[in-house]
């Protein structure tokens, strides 16, 4: 097996080993239950005058509650991507486990890549698990299935990998708790920044807009959430939100258009800089 | 252990014909920003050879080491092992390593670790399960294969490490301080492991500031201080020469300046320590002494241990 793949399959093995998918799993099948357990109210809970909520109600509601529980996933994918992305490698470093690896016949480069795409198949697995889990559980509990689920299941993987991808760049020469938290904040500034962003569309001013577009570019994690929430809007929504104007714009929990094309390919653009720049950073990194 | 000496008359590293050292470096330096932790290391260690690389703390033995290994960049210089210029991968094939701070995949059993790295030497898997039992009989883990490393003590871990190191019978291995968390009957073992490995005809160098275990089992030694080699040379040609104490009264000081042709003296009052003496001259000495009009009451010859040397080294490069 070539090393990559060695390292890679290393990388899951100790998450398992760790416990750590044992952990996720838990928590999210508890999550699910919960949420199905809530999303089941909407269709039961009488009105005043009696009768239960017309079908297309609980599926507007249930949208919007999904994108809220979705928001809440993405955040616990983000977390996670961070804080074990963090130490992969400034931990292994410091610990002295990777000295002996690399007095093997393995590059530096495959090391990084390895690394890399072994947490990539724990996020791609985490998130296509949960939204299937979760969406079987609202469809269960309503009948309600978002538009596009397999769009939201990719924006929502693309967002981890974003976070992952940040973490294993700073891991290459911060420590892995100060790593882990510069992608955190990051994640959270970049929302935040998203927000700022929203605001100036409603507001028409294009500074505060400009702040949500660098933002963007710098750390796509918002753009992929928007583009995640966009996967879960019904048309019924969408012709709310498109009839209200600019100020239906301006919400961090809606998204009137797809992520545009070109924001698509610098997404491409940015993970082959940011794992370009891992591997620079690591391979001039005295061990 | 005796599997490692059984290998020994099959052995023939690939390369040998060459002809080329296991390890030469020119001039080789390392700095970290203003500090110099490698001044000019230039050494050469033959195949098959069990080198010894001495040197206080901070001497910059570790740091000669990862440079030899391309885990840190030389700031000038050159290094060759096995022939090939620092840093070549495939030559990685051939050579195993123990760091100093050595630490495995605590959730990985040992059998997997040194699964782990067979695939990464990478070995034919055909022959991963003996050579595994192999190493793991031959550092005493035979009976712990199956365990978490995790539960491992510090000196187990370190055996496993030298496990690591040998497999796929290495044409050069590195053992960098291999003893530090071992008991006496590890380091026992350790010293029949490396004993092993040169009949096999395998070059160790043997990083290590324990002069006793260095003096038990390497051909030749250098000695290393502020980054740069002191001393190098056989075990005799380091320890050369007799110290010849004398117990001694009635010598003025320019008497024992004039004695000083016998070679340097300690003088410690009545005790006159001649370092570096041939055995031949004593009696030479005592005439030479008695005519000064000394008084001699003893003649004490003393073999120069490692220690002696290496202390008397440093001073003398402190000096």
């Amino acid at each position: 097996m070539p090393p990559i793949l060695v390292i890679a399959r290393l990388t899951v093995q100790e998450s398992s080993r760790r416990r750590l998918l044992l952990a996720l799993l838990v928590l999210t099948l508890i999550v699910v239950g919960f949420s199905a357990w809530g999303f089941n109210k909407i269709t039961t809970i009488p009105r005043s005058d009696g009768t239960l909520l017309p079908r297309d109600q609980v599926a507007l509601i249930t949208s919007q509650l999904l994108i809220v529980v979705t928001f809440m996933f993405s955040g616990v994918l983000a977390l996670s991507a961070a804080v074990v992305a963090g130490p992969l490698i400034s931990g292994e470093v410091e610990s002295g486990m990777l000295l002996s690896m690399l007095a093997r016949p393995v590059r530096r480069s495959e090391v990084v890549i390895g690394k890399w795409l072994g947490l990539a198949v724990l996020v791609a697995v985490y998130a296509a698990g949960s939204a299937f889990l979760e969406l079987v559980a609202v469809n269960w509990a309503t009948g309600y299935l978002p538009p596009h689920p397999l769009e939201l299941t990719l924006f929502v993987a693309a967002e981890g990998l974003v976070l992952l991808s940040l973490g294993l760049l700073l891991s290459t020469r911060l420590s892995g708790i100060t790593a882990g938290v510069i992608a955190l904040v990051a994640w959270l500034m970049g929302w935040i920044a998203g927000v700022v962003g929203d605001i100036g569309t409603g507001l028409q001013n294009q500074a505060l807009e400009n702040v949500g577009v660098i933002s963007h570019i710098l750390l796509p994690t918002d753009g992929l959430w928007r583009g995640a929430i966009y996967a879960m809007e019904p048309d019924t929504y969408l012709a709310i939100l498109r009839n209200s104007g600019t100020f239906g714009r301006a919400n961090p929990f809606a998204a009137v258009d797809p992520p545009p094309v070109q924001f698509l390919g610098w997404v491409v653009v940015w993970f082959a800089i940011v794992l370009a720049a891992s591997i620079w950073s690591f391979r001039r990194r005295e061990i | 252990m005796a599997e490692v000496a059984e290998k020994a008359e099959a052995a023939s590293p690939s390369g040998e014909a060459a002809g080329t050292p296991a390890i030469k470096t020119v001039e080789l330096s390392k700095k970290f920003g203003k500090t110099v932790a490698l001044a000019g290391l230039s050494m050469t260690v033959p195949r098959g050879e069990v080198f010894g690389f001495l040197g206080p703390n901070g001497a910059g033995k570790t740091t000669a080491v990862k440079v030899l290994l391309g885990l840190l960049a030389p700031t000038s210089g050159g290094g060759w092992l096995l022939g090939k210029p620092v840093g070549d991968l495939d030559t990685r094939r051939h050579i195993g390593y123990l760091p100093e701070l050595f630490r495995y995949q605590g959730w990985l059993s040992a059998a997997e670790v040194l699964a782990l790295h067979c695939e990464l030497a990478p070995l034919p898997r055909s022959s991963w399960k003996d050579e595994i039992g192999t190493v793991l009989e031959t550092v005493g883990l035979a009976d712990r294969a199956t365990d978490r490393v995790g539960t491992f003590s510090k000196g187990m871990q370190q055996r496993l490490g030298l496990g690591a190191a040998l497999l796929g019978e290495p044409e050069l291995v590195f053992l960098d301080e291999p003893t530090s968390a071992l008991d006496p009957v590890g380091r026992h073992d350790v010293r029949e492991i490396i004993r092993g490995l040169s009949a096999r005809g395998t070059a160790v160098f043997l990083n290590s500031h324990l002069l006793s275990e260095v003096e038990q089992v390497c051909d030749r030694v250098a000695v290393v201080d502020h980054g740069r080699v002191i001393a190098e040379g056989t075990m005799d040609e380091l320890l050369g020469g007799t110290a010849v104490r004398v117990r001694v009264s009635g010598l003025a000081q320019a008497d024992k300046n004039r004695l000083m042709t016998f070679g340097r003296i300690d003088d410690e009052g009545d005790q006159l320590t001649f370092n570096n003496l041939d055995p031949d001259r004593v009696p030479e000495l005592i005439t030479a002494i008695v005519e000064m009009g000394g008084r001699v009451y003893e003649v004490a010859p003393r073999h120069q241990t490692l220690e002696d040397r290496f202390l008397q080294l440093l001073e003398d490069e402190q000096k």
